[in-house]
């Protein structure tokens, strides 16, 4: 490494610094907001710090969400089953889908494409009328299936998963059809394990998508209502209930976060033996 | 003679037949959770609905009404055009450099910086923009200007109508750097390690040549998707303006397309309305999408 180039990397290294300090500020202020007891929380001037930590915001929380009539413990399961449906579906029809857009050609892939980018800018409120429709005539509202299904198949993933598989080379796919592979097996076995980082990618998106699922207009039994749902009742008091939200929203991010670590580790192990050739 | 093309037909159909079968799933689910429910609320936009009698046929009158008397929407337009600037392609060549600055680092760091990057998209919690942007003098903002003396009175960050607009855009930019952000760091971890050493051999000398004639090229597929993101996040935008601000926001000063769309879907139930001006909005995205994809193409040639 020449001298030139370590300058460099301290440099570079200053420059994400400050904009790091910058980017984890909101949350480190929502991490100590949290554990602040209420007598702390609105004094002037307002410290970034915590002088007698509480956890009576947690606590609050806990209370609040634990219903009449149903404990907590059943909105974690809720959340936890949908969310790990959610993520295996998408992830294995994504990138099945993506390989075949990406890789083989046939009639329709144009069309399908399309569509795809389509759907991705087509922002509208009315689509959720029209998806509640389609739910009630599959007999699915106030299903646990609701809140999957609709998530199962996003043109967000398949985009990623798709843009990632085309920069692979064509003569690996080709070397394993000479082999005598099926397009499942390349898919599987020759495309996908190269492709851990754009996989790792799709699950961080799909795993935080599908925590935070509400489903607040097609779920009416308390029973059968995710995390997000009771958390977000729990906090919306406004800043009376700062302490609350702030402990709720803490909650919420530690499973995504944990997800995230364990990805990110299986994107470096990729990184450390890539061998993928032309 | 005749068997060589025949049994080519018969193998690729018999090829094409797996490829259909991999994409049944997804199709299965996109096509009745996304395409039905999109092709079914685009004719939407051309009826008077109100979400309990059936859409009544009200040909372009939804349009017209936009175009030529509806002054609040002219307004959305003007706010959401100054604010994708910024949210666009600010934030565009923001996340490709912090990805590839990033990606300069030893992969210890790497993982550090790139969980402190991406956390903000995780934990969307307006609470805490509120806490900061508090027009008391107990938000953060308000309590550190008085004290350095920047300001001798606090500022009502969240309802004065000079400020609104800029706040928001800045919560946008910062909640919206995430998702572009990963999907090009994926893309740069994909860059085969080889690449470079080669470059060096042709005569790259520093980094800046390695990213120009190296690293950009070999990332078009992942500038692309980012683009795409880009895009809906800043065309789209509108949630922030509402959890933050409030609905309304003071004298309409952030009040984005979708804003609009929200006001006259969910408050006033004119959902045809309503689709209108999220039809508007796709036509636009659409062919800034194509511009966009023309553009890298051509740079990448």
């Amino acid at each position: 490494m020449t001298a030139r180039k370590r300058m460099g990397n301290i440099g570079i290294f200053i420059i994400l610094a400050i904009l790091a300090l910058f980017m984890i500020m909101p949350v480190y202020l929502t991490v100590i907001m949290s554990v602040k007891p209420i007598q702390e929380m609105f004094i002037f001037p307002p410290k970034l710090y915590v002088t007698e930590p509480t956890l009576s915001n947690y606590t609050a929380m806990f209370r609040i969400c634990s219903g009449e009539h149903v404990p907590f413990s059943r909105y974690v399961f809720n959340s936890v089953f949908v969310t790990v449906a959610v993520t295996i579906m998408q992830v294995v029809f994504s990138s099945m889908a993506a390989f075949c857009l990406a890789k083989v050609k046939f009639p329709g892939a144009k069309l399908i494409n399309a569509l795809i980018v389509a759907a991705l800018l087509y922002q509208s409120n009315v689509i959720y009328i029209m998806q509640y429709m389609v739910l009630a005539k599959m007999g699915l509202v106030n299903k646990i299936a609701a809140l999957i299904l609709p998530a199962a198949a996003s043109p967000i993933c398949i985009f990623l998963m798709r843009q990632a598989i085309s920069q692979m080379p064509d003569s690996v796919i080709e070397s394993a059809k000479v082999d005598g592979a099926g397009l499942f097996r390349i898919c599987w076995q020759v495309v996908m394990p190269n492709q851990k980082p754009a996989l790792m990618t799709l699950v961080i998106f799909t795993f935080q998508a599908a925590w935070n699922i509400q489903g607040g207009s097609v779920i009416f039994d308390e029973s059968l209502k995710t995390l997000p749902t009771v958390v977000m009742q729990a906090s919306a008091a406004g800043l009376s209930r700062a302490g609350v939200a702030m402990a709720a929203a803490v909650f919420m991010l530690v499973p995504p976060v944990i997800i995230f670590m364990l990805a990110e580790r299986h994107v470096i192990e990729t990184m450390a033996h890539s061998g993928l050739k032309e | 003679m005749d068997n060589a093309p025949l049994r080519k037909t018969l193998v690729s159909i018999k090829k094409n037949k797996s490829a259909y079968l991999m994409l049944l799933p997804f199709m299965l689910f996109f096509t009745l959770f996304t395409i039905i429910p999109v092709l079914m609320s685009m004719p939407i936009g051309f009826t008077d609905f109100n979400m309990v009698q059936f859409p009544q046929f009200v040909g372009l009158s939804n349009y017209s009404a936009l175009f030529l008397s509806d002054k609040i929407f002219m307004q959305s337009v003007r706010v959401t055009l100054v604010s994708a600037i910024f949210t666009g392609p600010v934030s565009y060549v923001l996340c490709f450099l912090i990805a590839w600055l990033i990606n300069e680092m030893r992969p210890k760091l790497r993982t550090i910086f790139t969980l402190i990057f991406y956390i903000p998209s995780m934990s969307s919690v307006y609470t805490v923009w509120q806490l900061i942007f508090s027009g008391d003098s107990h938000g953060y903002i308000n309590a550190f200007l008085l004290n350095t003396g920047i300001i001798t009175s606090p500022v009502q960050w969240l309802t004065d109508a000079r400020y609104v607009l800029l706040v928001t855009i800045v919560v946008q930019m910062y909640l919206s750097l995430g998702t572009g952000f990963l999907a090009l760091r994926a893309g740069f971890q994909n860059i085969d390690r080889t690449w470079y050493e080669a470059g060096a051999i042709e005569g790259i000398k520093n980094r800046w040549q390695e990213l120009i004639y190296i690293t950009i090229p070999a990332m078009t597929p992942q500038l692309m998707f980012a683009a795409v993101m880009q895009i809906v996040s800043a065309f789209a935008a509108g949630t922030v303006s509402q959890n933050l601000l409030g609905f309304p926001s003071t004298d309409y000063k952030a009040h984005t397309i979708m804003n609009h769309a929200y006001d006259y879907g969910w408050i006033r139930y004119e959902m045809g309305y309503a689709s209108a001006i999220c039809m508007i909005l796709f036509v636009v995205m659409y062919f800034l999408n194509r511009l966009v994809g023309r553009l890298l193409r051509k740079y990448m040639d």
